[in-house]
């Protein structure tokens, strides 16, 4: 496959707020119709970096293209190509679905049946086209998501922003949205730039992830390539339940050759996390087996990001001279 | 970035789109106006307005139209009748209360309307999470603000014309007089003026609106700074006066009539009273005082025209403060942080 055209580019791109660096020399660069993941906890600067791709924010330094304009001087423009999902989306809750994204369609210069069939196009496709006029008050966290999705669109962008798309959404709705992100990029050949701070969830979706850490992005590529950059040679993991005695369990599941790490789910001592080089499932079925623990459950997680995410992150902040943050708990809460 | 890679990024039929797109960008202050002009047109807020203005109105009118033959015999000498309806403080025997006269009224509850419409006018917005949406639509970040503005001033120009019209409609049926040019021209220089006026305390509110995240806390500051002026602005005046000049001198009441002017409700008050009675032939209270004393002086009435000269003064200053007070909270909007 010749190398996708180049959609959105920034070259040491900066923000500072005083002398607290929000985003720092990032390079970054999205091509046509892939999915983007920016990773990283809150407060990391994925936001930052979002706004000023919209021109919404200045840049302290660097530049930035988005479809080949820069969005610090013709803002107008990049915000017109470009739908834009902010974090807690809200909309006017007085006026009906319809209403809020035909306001929406006005202010991109999108009127009458262009608008009307845009409007029920996208609000099909997002599946609220029985609540379509409905007063927006009245709709759950996950409805008003999923309208913010159709709000994005219906100025047909040709890139698609998503801040924080799937949080505080039951999984039902999680999976509805990144179904739909799925569906957007594979069909309609949209180029979506989805920030997250759940590592699943861009896992799911995501082509090539970037994962920023206090502002600057400490690895950028495929999945694959990011396991294989990682040094702690992590490539999957399981989860194993199994009942016994924790501490004949653990030391059972330490022996197994080639386990890096394990773990258990919160205060429940029946399901484990073990983690380590591939082909690991074999031996670790042995290994319980032989010692009489019979596995009610082995799960294969697949490639955890959880411990590429993980690894970065102790090391960017080791490297800061700060203490690693031991629990991934409190690098997403 | 090179423009070899510019032109990579941006092929011709991509150009193309983007120049059609282009087009069709509107102007976004005329879309946000239009649909906050809408929404405010058919809020519970405009209504219940609107009531306000209309029952206190109507009662007044009421009362002086039912005072207003008997004085009006001695008005004719000193000004127009029709011009006394908004100006004449009701006497009537109907109730033994104190009525403010219409004009009065307008410029008591118009500072009300402003600050009504304007509290939360960019924090509502922000705590709704409509903002980040807006403006990430193609617009500039001051057409929301201008559009936001532009509606609410209009909604004020609606309201008042309203009652504006209620009254002449009302005066004209019941008193039978029509209203001459001189009466037209003071009527709705002191119209514009009001939504002048109104436009002073509706930016002070948006200004709140900018500043303070909560609609209650905003809606609260303003009032309080609303109710500051109105009741201590004249003593404040006397304090400072005092320190500029000996109490009771010449010089101390000019001091004091210029810093008490610096209050906006002092200073529309002296407008209108200027522009709605063409027996006032100037503001300065000096000026005034030796006028009666001029045994020369025949007491005339004043052409539209020259009463106006006489305001000009207060009148510039009055524009001044509307637009100070607007820049103020657009800068202050500007400069925000779009993310809350």
């Amino acid at each position: 496959m010749p190398p996708a055209e180049v959609i959105i580019r920034t070259a040491a791109l900066e923000k500072r707020y005083g002398t607290k660096h929000a985003v720092r020399r990032l390079d970054l660069e999205v091509r046509r119709g892939e999915v983007f993941g920016l990773l990283g906890p809150n407060g990391a600067g994925k936001t930052t970096t979002i706004l000023m791709l919209l021109g919404l924010a200045e840049p302290s330094g660097g530049s930035a293209r988005v479809l080949g304009l820069d969005p610090a001087r013709e803002p107008l423009r990049v915000k017109r190509r470009v739908g834009y999902l902010p974090d807690n989306v809200g909309f006017y809750g007085s006026l009906t679905a319809r209403e809020n994204l035909r306001y929406t369609c006005r202010l991109n210069g999108i009127e009458g049946p262009v608008a009307e069939e845009g409007i029920e196009r996208w609000l099909t496709r997002v599946g609220l086209a029985d609540v379509a006029d409905d007063r927006v008050d009245s709709f759950s966290r996950g409805m008003r998501q999923r309208l913010g999705l159709a709000d994005a669109l219906v100025k047909e962008p040709a890139i698609l922003i998503l801040d924080e798309p799937t949080a505080s959404i039951d999984p039902v709705g999680v999976r509805e949205i990144l179904d739909l992100v799925d569906e957007l990029s594979r069909d309609d050949g949209v180029t979506v730039l989805l920030a997250s701070h759940l590592l699943d969830q861009v896992q799911r979706v995501c082509d090539r992830i970037a994962i920023f850490v206090a502002g600057e992005v400490v690895a950028m590529g495929a999945l694959a390539e990011l396991a294989a950059g990682n040094d702690h040679g992590v490539t999957v993991s399981f989860e194993v339940g199994v009942d016994g005695d924790g501490a004949i369990i653990e030391a059972v599941l330490g022996s197994v050759p080639g386990v890096s790490s394990i773990g258990t789910v919160a205060a429940d001592q029946h399901i484990w996390w073990v983690s380590g080089s591939s082909g690991l499932a074999e031996p670790l079925l042995r290994s319980l087996l032989d010692a009489g623990l019979v596995p009610w459950l082995i799960k294969d997680r697949g490639m955890n990001l959880d411990d590429i995410y993980r690894g970065y992150f102790e090391s960017a902040a080791t490297e800061a001279g700060r203490e690693p943050l031991t629990s991934l708990a409190q690098v997403t809460s | 970035m090179s423009a070899t890679d510019m032109a990579t990024i941006a092929p011709a039929a991509e150009a193309r789109y983007r120049d059609s797109v282009d087009e069709r960008i509107p102007r976004g202050w005329r879309v946000i106006a239009g649909k906050e002009l809408a929404d405010l047109l058919t809020s519970a807020r405009s209504l219940v307005l609107l009531v306000v203005l209309g029952l206190a109105g109507a009662g007044i009118l009421v009362s002086v139209s039912s005072t207003i033959r008997d004085v009006a015999s001695q008005a004719s000498g000193s000004q127009g009748v029709f011009l006394a309806l908004f100006t004449l403080n009701p006497n009537t025997s109907l109730t033994t209360a104190q009525l403010p006269s219409m004009v009065a009224l307008v410029g008591f509850i118009g500072p009300l309307l402003g600050i009504a419409l304007g509290f939360d006018s960019i924090n509502g917005e922000r705590s709704e999470g409509t903002l980040s949406r807006l403006v990430s639509q193609p617009i500039y970040r001051d057409d929301v603000i201008n559009g936001k503005f532009v509606a609410r001033l209009a909604v004020i120009a609606i309201l008042l014309g309203f009652v504006v019209l209620m009254v002449c409609g009302v005066g004209i049926w019941r008193i039978g007089v029509v209203p001459d040019t001189d009466d037209v021209l003071r009527i709705g220089t002191w119209y514009l003026l009001t939504v002048v006026y109104v436009g002073f305390w509706l930016s002070v509110a948006t200004l709140a609106s900018v500043f303070f995240r909560r609609a209650a806390t905003a809606a609260l500051v303003v009032l309080a700074f609303w109710l500051v002026l109105t009741f201590f602005g004249s003593m404040i005046a006397d304090l400072l006066a005092g320190y500029l000049a000996p109490s009771g001198e010449l010089a101390w009441y000019g001091w004091r009539q210029g810093i008490d002017q610096l209050v906006p409700q002092t200073l529309y008050f002296d407008i209108v009273t200027a522009i709605m009675d063409p027996a006032v032939r100037t503001l300065d209270v000096v000026g005034s005082a030796m006028l009666q004393l001029d045994q020369r002086a025949l007491p005339t009435l004043l052409p539209f025209g020259q009463s106006a000269l006489v305001a000009w003064g207060q009148i510039t200053m009055l524009a001044a403060g509307t637009i100070v007070a607007f820049a103020l909270a657009y800068v202050a909007f500007m400069r925000q942080e779009i993310r809350a």
